[in-house]
């Protein structure tokens, strides 16, 4: 395969945050990413869609090296943070994770307080002294849009907060350690149409510092937030580009036919 | 709709039987609870003291136990036949009489009865005779002699607690002292030093001796002329047949008119008798008197087990986890530890013997104690190599609940720690075993009633049927491992069927099998508490 030359998977992204360079992928003997590349921008949301099965979220789980914890897994490629190979083996893989956050399908507070699930990260990097950490748990949950609704019961079990709440103290975790990138696999699957906005609307404030890259099935979403759009069929990424023009005015067919719900 | 009416039916049918199932289980419990209430609780009771006369012209005195019918022989209708308790032990010999109600010509409740509890054999029924101090007769007649009694009593009463005062305190701190300065003597001789420093710290030491030796002296002076007024003063008793007995005042514990007595004072008598059950040290080989020590030694030794048994079970339950390669080897390590759980528990005792008590604990007498060898301090069993082998009774159990524990923890949730650049160690330490903790507990609760409950291997592994002392006391180093110790389940066998006088110590058995029950389930509602406090500030966590 020749490599981003076709207009259809090289949107001409200057000054990538991320480069995924021919990436594949083995669950033991099944593939399932093929020779991916693509380039990630700085500041911009780029979405992953797909069908179910395609192998979005494990593209994006490769891009933390979250994959690295299942067993049976071989990884082909590279991808290139900040233009250094997050696999080099000099690299700490929790200074990586430290850099480039990630937000879950499924809401995942830790059994603690709301306090403690915002400040777990900075405690991570032994930042302990109390105003501190005051000041980095106010300044996330405010940057999560949480801290108005929070704000009177920091010390309660993060549990009892609503699924959106949940969603978006996940999200406020993830800023807590002032990453780069800002991983979202799938986050409002489990969310209703509020809640759902709520964090749409989070992730344009958050543009302005973060990358981040999104995982989502849902086409109106992919379309509603992202500058950049990569489509992946079967572990292949089929097509790359701008959103409007993936949503608009797609290259392939098969990219037209997902878009236009005729499979999927 | 047949089909389906029928299989509704038994739909039904499985739920009244479910339903039936857990009620019988629920009787069960009650029933047991009950039994021992009913046996063990009456103890405490003052009964009346009856007066029989019989056809013969003899009279007995005593508190009917029982009464049973027998038929002497076939045909003939049956006979009431009663057991009475007529203590007396120095007198007759015997603390209990079979009497036919047929040979029975009278009976009364003679109001100046009284009933005598005393340190020494057992129970006395009798008539008061008359009251001396030295050769004055202070009263002479039940009534008076009654009225006498009281403030005399109350002298010696607290004259025993001087006696007791100074046996236990000052006269068991020199000993206490005497015996390490002794240790301390001969640990010298094994000593590798010049021979001049050698006899000069050996003269010091001999020096502090002899003083402590000769305080000694003094206050076994002083002990002996407590004894002797401890002594003075007579209570002279007829029994009921005439006899009469000279005791010291000082051996009463409680003298009572269980006739006179209305359902008040009564009331008053039941409660500082369970009081005395479970606050006082025991009597006459464990007969009479309370059983503090053994519910002391039952504690303790949980508590102990449970500090072992939690690090232990709970590591080893991180490694089987989140550390070891899920394969064919751990999958026997599995197996291996849930079998464990069904290896009897003498067999545990064995190895505790072997292992802790001679193996460990003599490498330790040889290294620390070499002074008082052949004497062990270690080598033998002791209330920590008792916990120990509990623990080690118990860690299956701890093992099996920390691992599902651990298991219900969500992998997004260790993800999410992860992903915010924990370690793999700091997840578990700072997430995974938070949340699986309240499972952690529950394993450990089944762990401590287990303990709690076992008597077999620890009859190999230090407890004892009597311990001078408790294992935590006042003299450095305050906590005392090596300690032999009582226990509530050993303290049941022993008095129920290890006893001199059985027949009179049966309902304490009842008793000291209510006190263990409630026992266990104080030390379980305390973990209980402690789970649900945690579920609670986790709430709705992992387990």
């Amino acid at each position: 395969m020749t490599q981003t030359t076709d207009p259809a998977l090289d949107p001409g992204i200057k000054d990538p945050i991320l480069e995924v360079e021919s990436l594949s992928l083995w669950y033991g003997e099944k593939q399932a990413l093929r020779e991916i590349s693509l380039k990630i921008p700085e500041k911009k949301i780029t979405a992953f869609i797909g069908p179910s099965g395609c192998g979005k979220s494990t593209l994006l789980r490769c891009i933390n090296r979250l994959n690295d914890l299942i067993d049976n897994v071989r990884i082909d490629g590279d991808i290139k943070f900040q233009g250094g190979s997050i696999f080099d083996p000099r690299i700490e893989i929790n200074a990586l994770r430290k850099r480039i956050g990630m937000v879950f399908q499924k809401s995942n507070p830790f059994p603690k307080s709301i306090y403690e699930n915002v400040a777990y990260g900075p405690r991570l990097q032994g930042i302990n002294r109390k105003r501190d950490l005051d000041d980095i748990v106010e300044k996330s949950l405010r940057g999560a849009a949480l801290w108005d609704e929070v704000k009177d019961r920091l010390d309660d079990s993060a549990l009892g907060m609503s699924g959106g709440q949940q969603q978006r103290l996940c999200i406020a975790r993830a800023i807590a350690v002032e990453p780069e990138v800002i991983l979202l696999d799938e986050p409002c699957s489990a969310l209703d149409p509020i809640a759902t906005a709520r964090i749409e609307e989070l992730m344009q404030d958050l543009k302005t510092q973060y990358t981040q890259v999104i995982v989502t099935h849902n086409m109106q979403q992919a379309s509603r937030v992202s500058d950049y759009t990569a489509f992946l069929y079967l572990g292949e990424l089929i097509e790359y580009g701008a959103t409007e023009k993936i949503f608009i005015n797609p290259m392939k067919k098969q990219t037209e036919d997902y878009i236009t719900g005729r499979f999927g | 709709m047949k089909r389906a009416q029928r299989s509704d039916l038994f739909g039904q049918a499985m739920t009244w039987l479910c339903g039936g199932a857990l009620a019988f289980n629920l009787l069960l419990v009650i029933g047991i609870m009950g039994l021992l209430a009913w046996y063990g609780l009456g103890y405490f009771w003052q009964k009346d003291l009856v007066q029989l006369r019989m056809k013969d012209g003899t009279r007995v005195l005593g508190e009917v136990w029982e009464i049973e019918q027998v038929v002497e022989s076939p045909g003939q209708p049956a006979l009431d036949r009663m057991r009475l308790k007529i203590a007396n032990r120095d007198v007759g010999g015997l603390d209990f009489a079979w009497i036919n109600a047929v040979d029975v010509a009278s009976r009364s409740l003679p109001a100046d009865a009284v009933l005598l509890e005393r340190l020494e054999w057992g129970n006395f029924h009798g008539t008061m005779e008359e009251l001396r101090d030295g050769d004055k007769v202070l009263a002479r007649g039940p009534g008076p002699v009654w009225k006498a009694l009281h403030e005399l009593h109350a002298k010696k009463a607290k004259q025993r607690e001087q006696v007791e005062d100074l046996e236990k305190g000052e006269i068991g701190d020199v000993n206490y002292a005497i015996e390490k300065l002794r240790l301390d003597r001969r640990a010298l001789d094994f000593e590798e030093l010049p021979a001049a420093e050698k006899a000069r710290r050996g003269a010091a030491l001999d020096r502090e001796l002899a003083e402590r030796e000769a305080a000694y002296q003094q206050l076994a002076d002083r002990l002996f002329q407590l004894r002797e007024k401890l002594d003075q003063g007579t209570l002279v008793m007829r029994s009921v047949d005439g006899q009469t007995k000279e005791m010291p005042v000082a051996m009463v514990v409680r003298a009572i008119r269980p006739n006179a007595m209305n359902a008040f004072e009564k009331t008053g008598l039941y409660l500082s008798r369970g009081w005395e059950f479970i606050a006082a040290d025991p009597r006459e080989s464990n007969t009479e008197g309370g059983i503090f020590p053994a519910i002391f030694g039952t504690v303790m030794m949980v508590f102990i087990m449970s500090f072992a048994v939690a690090p232990l079970g709970v590591l080893a339950a991180l490694y089987l986890r989140e550390y070891a390669r899920q394969g064919l080897l751990v999958r026997m390590v599995r197996i291996a530890v849930n079998n464990l759980a069904g290896v009897p528990s003498i067999v545990f005792g064995m190895f505790g013997l072997g292992f802790f008590v001679y193996l460990i604990g003599g490498s330790i007498d040889r290294l620390f104690y070499p002074e008082s060898l052949p004497t062990p301090t270690f080598g033998t069993g002791g209330i920590l190599w008792a916990s120990l082998t509990l623990a080690l009774l118990t860690v299956p159990v701890v093992i099996v609940a920390a691992e599902e524990g651990l298991a219900a923890v969500p992998r997004i949730v260790r993800e999410g720690s992860l992903a915010l650049g924990a370690t793999k160690f700091e997840t578990i330490w700072r997430v995974v075993i938070p949340a699986a903790a309240p499972g952690i507990l529950t394993g450990m609760i089944l762990a401590m009633a287990r303990a709690a409950g076992e008597v077999a291997p620890l009859m190999i592994v230090g407890m004892v049927k009597l311990a001078p002392s408790l294992p935590i006391d006042g003299r450095a180093p305050f906590v005392h491992f090596e300690r032999k110790f009582m226990h509530l389940g050993f303290h049941i066998f022993d008095v129920g069927f290890q006893s001199p006088n059985v027949e009179a110590t049966t309902p304490l058995v009842f008793a000291t099998a209510l006190l263990l029950i409630v026992v266990v389930t104080v030390m379980n509602i305390v973990a209980i508490l402690l789970r649900n406090h945690l579920r609670r500030k986790y709430a709705g966590s992992a387990v």
